[in-house]
């Protein structure tokens, strides 16, 4: 067990490594010159090159590469160009946003997809697993921003009950600043409730059709009691693998939802931060990003050694 | 319908908390773009400026609402007969937020920090002129230049010209100390930036305990925060086809002005074939100024016909010079050589009026057989390869400096223009003080401009401001880029 | 060819159309696709004319899906729209099989080191969230339909050679394999000839399921402003200039949102279809 976790904790360290290079030289060739960028239009050479140096932009490649690799060890992320605040600053500012938001929506699509997932399993073939497949297949097809937007027209543009976009701030308060996730967190917890019902549904299915829940059925439990007390334990597997590669799409996943509402969330901070060429920003944050899904894979492996020990022994 | 609605909303309505309060002295303010840094002196972006200008710091003089120039730390001057010297006498009694004096000190202190060598302010040249800067006393200050400067005045009074203390200057990006009325809270990045009344100020108290600035980066998003009365004012938005939904709501004040934004469509003059005036002229007759208005601008905004600010008194109309008119432009091409248009290029930075009216105009382009092709760019991008690097066939952007007709006189500049006619137009307007010779000289340029279509000269960018019906003393027009809160109250 | 494929094949089509899901897959996105085609020679009115004046028309008969906020006809957008969204999909389908398949078979003949690497390459992929990685790739190139081509097709690059990879390696060990290898083939000849045959299936069934990602993928950036550019209509686009007239013409809002829909949904569809029909078990459990 030590040993297959080790290997698994060694190759998730292997990628950061890499995964920090990728990102380091693809925002190397990114074109724009960050100084210009602050100083617009009408500054001199002079104060631009000025500028340059104050942050760092003389440098060499591989020293600035070594420089923010350091960093990041000590959890240094280093100061943004635009905000001139330390970037870890400005990541535990936003990470307040996408965080709970993420947590929302996914708490959102498990409470909707897990029980029509058992709904309709319990119901195979019948007109009502029919209906509640044919409702997630299109779920799964509407792009989410679209469904954002409908949800803006009917709640904040027609009835007015819920901001457009927009966030408060915590320190306005729970309340409004819940009402601010409401409709983000729904747009996005949809379609992946979607995706997730239909994955719950067919790992119940599989799980149903094995010879324990034969044996627990003869032995007079009634089909509900045998999924709900049996089949759902056992089709958690699956169901934990999707959630997994779910939380990591959702983390990721709020930059275009953030976009249609304006929240102040990593998603925002990283596309606002490529478009002012504050590389030092989206490099920490995407790093962050991969790092998150490569712990949650980590996490998800590691449940999965717990439960079937077979798969200790394979990598 | 409307029953099921309001039903519905009352619902939900009784869900959410409503927030009233009686005699209020606290404003929320919509403002489109968050700024990089709190520090006028060391950055162009115009959102620092709409945030602390006039509120937090305050230079020796100040833009008023119609552009006029008023004292502000310098509470009168004296010009020397030649021109050169001017002898400010200061305030007495102003603090820094901070608690310390205000004195001669700071201000020599201030220009020099913004002319020294390794000077970051990005308005270098608003100093240039400047040779010394002596303190008499602690209230008198005298400024030699190296020649008369007609603007001086006015550009002491431009947001990178404030006036700072030496002990914050440094940290002023992140935590703004100035002179100003209102002191820096807090700033919640890209959430909101909060300012509250200053007791230790100088001047007329104002009328606001607190002011909030939201950044809300969509007219989409800022229009339903109006209604929702999260936000109370919208000072300057381009809310385009988002603005109908409003003009109807008796709750609210819509107010058109006027900006210093001349949007144009800007052409490299040394890049064959637009090197050659009557292919400029072909395009400049393809322009439909309506349409752009009306597809690009949700139909405000100001038609020009040469680089100058129709709100200016100097200015002259010029758009009958090439008026609208395909044919004569298919013609003028054919003149030029190119009977069948020529491949170009059309660089868009990411804003509505570029993005939508090049999309305009590059349909017009095509009817008289030129094919440009449209390439979105964002700012940084913009500003490399269009104003840098000059590696540009057409772009469109809006000019928000106040009075910048000189541009077209800098050697290096992106439109790469070059008339000799007009250098000397801009060089004597620098050493004239007499207002009508200015006026003339003002004409003058303006005409050279028009004649060369030295770029497509659109329309005016207007100042569309909403805000409560309850409110007074926000600015109209925007002749600097400011949102002055010293007048403004809530009243009933 | 004794292959398992060969006897799988037989009644496949007669199967296939008896499949519900498949069927309205399939009816569905030929009707799409049939719009993307017929929009290279006809369309209702010419999308690249700009006719200001009649901007923002609600529907009509003149204009049955109305006209957008340049007069542009919007029934006649969506379907150069479609033109544009099948084939960014499409071509990022195909890069990901070119380059995905050829490697996920090397890794699986292989093994080994290469196999390690490999794998461990597509674990780098996979650790980067995708649209992220998109708008960074589009940020570097700048954006565009060609941008986001590459950029969708990167990261159907490893689904793919893990698809052919897992399939690959279930199959080196078996009968038909180790025989052509006494037969003393190559490694290549026997992927060729026997390894590729049999995974073709489930290559397929990913292929259609990563059809409707890039589709969903090409709207999200095209949305963000980083896919195909102006004057050439995008679904995503239009969403993208529906949003801020929402309260003036909702109807902007519906009929591209409504084509992404309808076209993901066929492809879905189709892909479930296949997959019942190919995968013996699941069709037993039916």
């Amino acid at each position: 067990m030590t040993a297959y976790l080790l290997r698994r904790v060694v190759s998730g360290l292997v990628t950061l490594v890499v995964a920090s290079i990728v990102v380091f030289s693809v925002l190397e060739v990114i074109p724009g010159d960050p100084a210009r960028l602050m100083l617009g239009m009408n500054a001199t050479d002079d104060a631009v090159q000025a500028l340059r140096v104050q942050m760092g932009l003389d440098q060499g490649f591989l020293v600035r590469y070594f420089h923010w690799t350091g960093g990041l060890l000590t959890f240094d992320f280093g100061k943004s160009y635009t905000y001139s605040v330390p970037v870890g600053e400005l990541i535990a500012e936003r990470i307040t946003v996408s965080l709970p938001l993420a947590l929302i929506a996914l708490a959102l699509s498990t409470a909707i997809a897990i029980p029509v997932g058992v709904f309709a399993a319990a119901r195979r073939g019948k007109p009502a697993d029919t209906i509640s497949m044919a409702i997630s297949q299109v779920g799964v097809a509407i792009p989410n921003f679209w469904f954002a937007l409908l949800l803006v027209y009917v709640f904040a543009v027609w009835l007015r009950v819920v901001p457009a976009g927009g966030f408060p701030g915590w320190e306005a308060g729970i309340g409004p600043s819940l009402k601010a996730l409401v409709l983000p967190a729904i747009a996005l917890a949809l379609p992946q409730a979607a995706i997730l019902a239909r994955v719950s549904r067919s790992a119940l299915i599989e799980v149903l059709g094995e010879d324990f829940i034969r044996t627990a059925r003869a032995k007079g439990l009634s089909r509900e009691a045998a999924l709900w007390r049996h089949a759902l334990r056992n089709a958690m597997l699956p169901v934990l693998t999707i959630l997994g590669l779910q939380f990591a799409f959702l983390l990721a996943g709020t930059v275009i939802i953030e976009n249609v509402f304006y929240l102040p969330g990593l998603g925002r901070l990283v596309v606002q931060a490529i478009n002012q060429r504050d590389l030092i920003v989206v490099e920490s944050v995407v790093m962050l990003l991969v790092a998150s899904v490569i712990l949650i894979n980590l996490l998800v492996d590691m449940a999965y050694a717990v439960v079937d020990p077979r798969l200790r022994t394979r990598s | 319908m409307t029953v099921l609605k309001s039903i519905f909303a009352a619902a939900l309505m009784a869900l959410a908390s409503s927030t009233a309060s009686a005699a209020r002295a606290d404003l929320v303010l919509g403002i489109p773009l968050e700024p990089p840094h709190l520090d006028p002196t060391a950055g162009a972006a115009a959102a620092i400026d709409e945030v602390l200008y006039a509120n937090v710091f305050e230079g020796l003089t100040r833009i008023g609402s119609r552009g006029e120039v008023l004292p502000a730390l310098a509470e009168s001057w004296t010009i020397s007969d030649d021109g050169k010297t001017y002898t400010f006498k200061l305030r007495t009694g102003a603090k820094f937020h901070d608690g310390t004096d205000f004195d001669a000190s700071d201000v020599k202190f201030s220009l020099d920090r913004a002319r020294a060598d390794d000077s970051t302010n990005a308005q270098k040249g608003l100093f240039a002129a400047i040779d010394t800067v002596e303190v008499v006393d602690p209230a008198t200050l005298k400024v030699t230049l190296k020649n008369p400067q007609g603007s001086f005045l006015y550009n002491l009074g431009w947001g990178d010209a404030v006036i700072v203390a030496p002990d914050s200057a440094e940290t002023n990006k992140e935590k703004p100390i100035g002179t100003g009325p209102f002191k820096f809270d807090r700033w919640a990045k890209g959430s909101s930036i909060t300012l509250v009344k200053a007791d230790s100020y100088w001047g007329e108290p104002v009328a606001l305990d607190r002011a909030e600035f939201r950044i809300i980066p969509d007219a989409a998003a800022a229009v339903p925060a109006l209604l929702s009365g999260d936000v109370q004012a919208l000072p300057n938005y381009q809310l385009g086809d988002a603005l109908p939904q409003v003009e109807s709501d008796p709750r609210f004040k819509v107010v058109i002005g006027s900006t210093e934004g001349e949007t144009i469509l800007a052409i490299n003059n040394k890049k064959p074939p637009l090197d050659q005036l009557k292919v400029r002229q072909a395009i400049a007759h393809v322009i439909d100024r309506k349409a752009i208005i009306d597809g690009a601008s949700g139909g405000y905004g100001v038609p020009i016909g040469s680089h100058f600010s129709p709100a200016n008194e100097a200015y002259i109309d010029l758009t009958g010079t090439y008026p609208y008119d395909p044919a004569k432009a298919k013609e003028l091409l054919a003149e030029a050589g190119f009977p069948n248009g020529f491949k170009t290029t059309l660089k868009l930075p990411p804003v509505t009026y570029a993005r939508d009216g090049g999309q305009i105009i590059a349909s017009e382009l095509r009817g008289i057989g030129i094919d440009a092709e449209i390439i979105p760019v964002e700012w940084a991008d913009w500003l490399k390869q269009v104003f840098t690097e000059k590696d540009y066939d057409l772009s469109i952007v809006s000019h928000t400096e106040p009075n910048d007709i000189d541009i077209y006189a800098r050697k290096d500049y992106y439109f790469n223009y070059d008339n000799p006619a007009f250098d000397k137009v801009i060089e004597e307007l620098n050493l004239t003080a007499d207002e009508a010779k200015r006026k003339e000289l003002y004409g003058t340029a303006q005409k050279i401009l028009a004649d060369d279509a030295v770029n497509g000269f659109l329309f005016e960018l207007p100042k569309i401001g909403i805000w409560d019906a309850k409110i007074e003393g926000l600015w109209e027009n925007s002749p600097i880029q400011a949102n002055d809160l010293t007048q403004v109250r809530w009243v009933d | 060819m004794s292959d398992v494929a060969a006897n799988r094949e037989r009644g496949f089509l007669r199967v296939a159309f008896v499949n519900r899901s498949f069927a309205t897959g399939i009816v569905i996105t030929a009707l799409i696709a049939a719009m993307a085609l017929l929009s290279f020679f006809w369309t209702p009115y010419d999308v690249t004319k700009l006719v200001v004046a009649d901007r923002m028309l609600p529907p009509s008969w003149d204009h049955i899906l109305g006209t957008d906020q340049f007069g542009r006809d919007v029934l006649s957008m969506i379907m150069v729209g479609a033109r544009n969204s099948l084939a960014v999909a499409l071509v990022a389908v195909g890069i990901g099989m070119g380059i995905g398949v050829p490697l996920g078979c090397w890794a699986a003949a292989r093994g080994g080191w290469i196999d390690d690497a490999l794998m461990r390459a597509n674990d780098v992929v996979f650790a980067f969230p995708a649209l992220l990685s998109a708008i960074m790739i589009t940020a570097v190139f700048g954006p565009g339909a060609i941008n986001a081509i590459i950029a969708i097709g990167i990261f159907n690059i490893p689904v793919f050679a893990r698809v052919a990879r897992a399939g690959a390696l279930s199959l080196w060990p078996r009968e038909f394999v180790l025989a052509a290898r006494a037969a003393g083939k190559g490694s290549v000849l026997i992927t060729v000839e026997h390894i590729l045959p049999n995974i073709a299936n489930l290559l397929l069934v990913q292929g259609t399921i990563q059809f409707a990602l890039g589709i969903l993928a090409e709207a999200s950036l095209s949305y963000l402003g980083l896919g195909a550019q102006p004057p050439m209509p995008s679904w995503g686009r239009m969403l993208f200039d529906a949003q801020t007239r929402m309260a003036v013409a909702p109807h902007l809002a519906i009929a591209p949102g409504m084509a992404i829909v309808l076209t993901v949904l066929g492809l879905n569809l189709i892909g479930d279809g296949l997959a019942d029909v190919l995968d013996p078990k699941l069709r037993r459990r039916r």
